[in-house]
């Protein structure tokens, strides 16, 4: 046994060395990978034979512990990252997109509803508008002037859209990520947030400025409360895959779920950030027009239906002609 | 709770992965932290002083002055375990790194779906809802490892230290467990403190020198004793059974 390890504590060494240079490099060359494959196989050997022949030894362990780095190399998926863009946009965001069409028109129901009652409540019962604005805000608003006016005296456009694409990110992904609560959470946000939006338009209605706002919002306002309810629909993806669980445990599940909804979500965050530039550069500008405003959002509106359905990376379909010749 | 797991690999032999305790996992996000909370204060500090830049949110300079802070600060953790493939320098210190539930280096994916999660890990305050999860799960994984099928294991990076030395004492006519204890008292030996060098170190060579002086060993030094334990590792004779 002694013998054994003697004469192996070269190779050892010499593989010790090299799995070090291999886990700092971002590329490995032919031979490297196919040496470590090979040395792989060996180390799968030598480590089966210590653990017969000296089980509990600071040797077994600090083979397996190499065996297990050399595991995760070898096992490292190859970088590819405008491929991985590309099958994202024709497959992954489709797909899952396709699979939460159902649960999207749920979340944009319950947006609407929660929309309606919170304006049903405002018109009804003037006073709480407490509850859903700033005090600022609603003097404002008494005063005849919408909080949007005059924004860009006050911050620059560019710092705006910066902090408006944080805060809408940091929702959708909150959106997402309440999923764990068996959807709870995500049901609360979506219905806030819906509340919250008719609630203040019935506010702005009484006090004649609900054109201005609707002025304010129309160039971004289609994607963002878009992205509230598509954002809504994975999350409420990751509770139903909690509650009637499609795998073998609620855990497995959970995780098919989450990687299977993640990319709808990621595409959130990118139109998001559209959202944001177009709050900070677009919206608050008198200078834009109704029309202008109503074309940027009808057309952002619009790239992000074809986005999500993967009509605007989708692969060419061969020629039947050339196919027939060949 | 088993703190192993075996894993199948294509070899036939097993992997057997060390999983990392909420312990490991919180030192390493406490070195995480002072990290990125270094580096977002240090680029405030120059873009104040150095650069002359206004540090108010709502000034032109918010975008070169508080916006590279907040990029370090939040997105740390995102941006460095997916170039460094898992690993972040405090999970460096701390020996650990990420792996996915079949031992291997997780996707970009599944490493962002991870960091998403910290959101609700957090909650409702100093990860909170994290780390009782990590106490709960049998993997002691929070909810971000769930839902990306991450794991995080001990990197024993000395593991591989002590196979080179094992070539260098492959010479010595001690057994293979009195070699390895010896080796593993000297490479610990930075860490002990002075009573549990001596007692270790005294009660090894006791043993090892049979009728030994034991009156003589505690009169020994700290340096002494190590230099007897070394002498003995470097020792070359017949080679000893077992």
């Amino acid at each position: 046994m002694r013998a054994w390890i003697i004469g192996r504590a070269a190779k050892w060494r010499g593989l010790v060395q090299s799995v070090a240079t291999l886990r700092l490099q971002r590329h490995a060359t032919l031979e490297q990978a196919l040496n470590a494959v090979e040395s792989y196989r060996g180390l799968a050997r030598d480590l089966a034979t210590a653990r017969r022949l000296v089980p509990n030894s600071r040797t077994t362990a600090a083979l397996e512990s190499l065996y297990a780095q050399l595991h995760a190399l070898i096992s490292r998926k190859p970088r590819g990252a405008t491929a991985g863009l590309l099958d994202l946009l024709r497959t992954d965001i489709p797909q899952a997109a396709h699979e939460l069409r159902a649960r999207i028109a749920g979340m944009a129901l319950l947006m609407s509803i929660s929309a309606g009652a919170g304006g049903w409540l405002i018109t009804t019962l003037p006073t709480l508008i407490g509850l859903f604005a700033a005090e600022p805000m609603i003097a404002r608003v008494e005063q005849g002037h919408l909080w949007t006016e005059g924004i860009l005296n006050i911050t620059p456009s560019s710092v705006m859209s910066v902090g408006i694409l944080a805060n809408n990110i940091v929702v959708s992904v909150l959106a997402f990520c309440a999923g764990i609560f068996f959807g709870l959470g995500t049901f609360y946000l979506v219905a806030l947030n819906g509340l919250m939006l008719g609630a203040i338009f019935a506010f702005v209605h009484q006090h004649g400025l609900a054109a201005a706002l609707f002025t304010f919002i129309i160039a971004h306002g289609p994607v963002e409360l878009s992205v509230i309810c598509v954002a809504g629909a994975t999350g409420v993806a990751l509770g139903e895959s909690i509650i009637r669980p499609t795998l073998g445990t609620r855990r497995d599940s959970f995780q098919a779920c989450t990687h299977r909804v993640a990319p709808l979500l990621l595409l959130c965050a990118a139109l998001l950030v559209g959202c944001g530039f177009i709050e900070g550069f677009v919206s608050p500008d008198p200078r834009f027009p109704l029309i202008s405003r109503i074309v940027i959002g009808v057309s952002y509106w619009t790239v992000m239906v074809i986005l999500m359905s993967g009509g605007l990376f989708r692969r060419s379909a061969p020629d039947s002609n050339s196919l027939a010749e060949t | 709770m088993d703190e192993r797991i075996s894993v199948q690999s294509v070899t036939g032999v097993d992997l057997t992965l060390n999983i990392a305790g909420p312990g490991n996992r919180s030192y390493a996000f406490l070195i995480d932290w002072h990290v990125r909370l270094l580096l977002g204060g240090a680029w405030l500090i120059i873009a104040a002083y150095a650069l002359k830049l206004s540090l108010s949110a709502r000034s032109h300079d918010a975008l070169l002055s508080l916006l590279p802070a907040a990029i370090v600060y939040f997105l740390y953790h995102p941006i460095l375990e997916v170039t460094m493939r898992g690993r972040t320098p405090g999970k460096r210190m701390a020996g650990i790194r990420i792996v996915n539930r079949n031992g291997g280096t997780p996707s970009t994916a599944a490493l962002l779906i991870r960091n998403l999660f910290r959101l609700i890990d957090s909650l409702p305050t100093l990860y909170v809802i994290g780390l009782v999860t990590c106490f709960l799960t049998a993997n002691r994984v929070r909810i971000g490892d769930m839902a990306a099928g991450t794991l995080l294991v001990v990197d024993d990076a000395a593991a591989g230290e002590s196979l080179i030395r094992l070539e260098a004492l492959a010479g010595s006519h001690l057994p293979l467990d009195t070699l390895e204890l010896a080796d593993q008292i000297l490479e610990r030996w930075p860490t002990l403190g002075s009573d549990s060098r001596r007692s270790i170190a005294g009660s090894l060579l006791r043993h090892l020198e049979r009728g030994g002086d034991a009156a003589g060993l505690a009169k020994l030094s700290e340096a002494e004793l190590r230099a007897r334990l070394q002498a003995l590792l470097d020792a070359r004779g017949p080679p000893a059974s077992g």
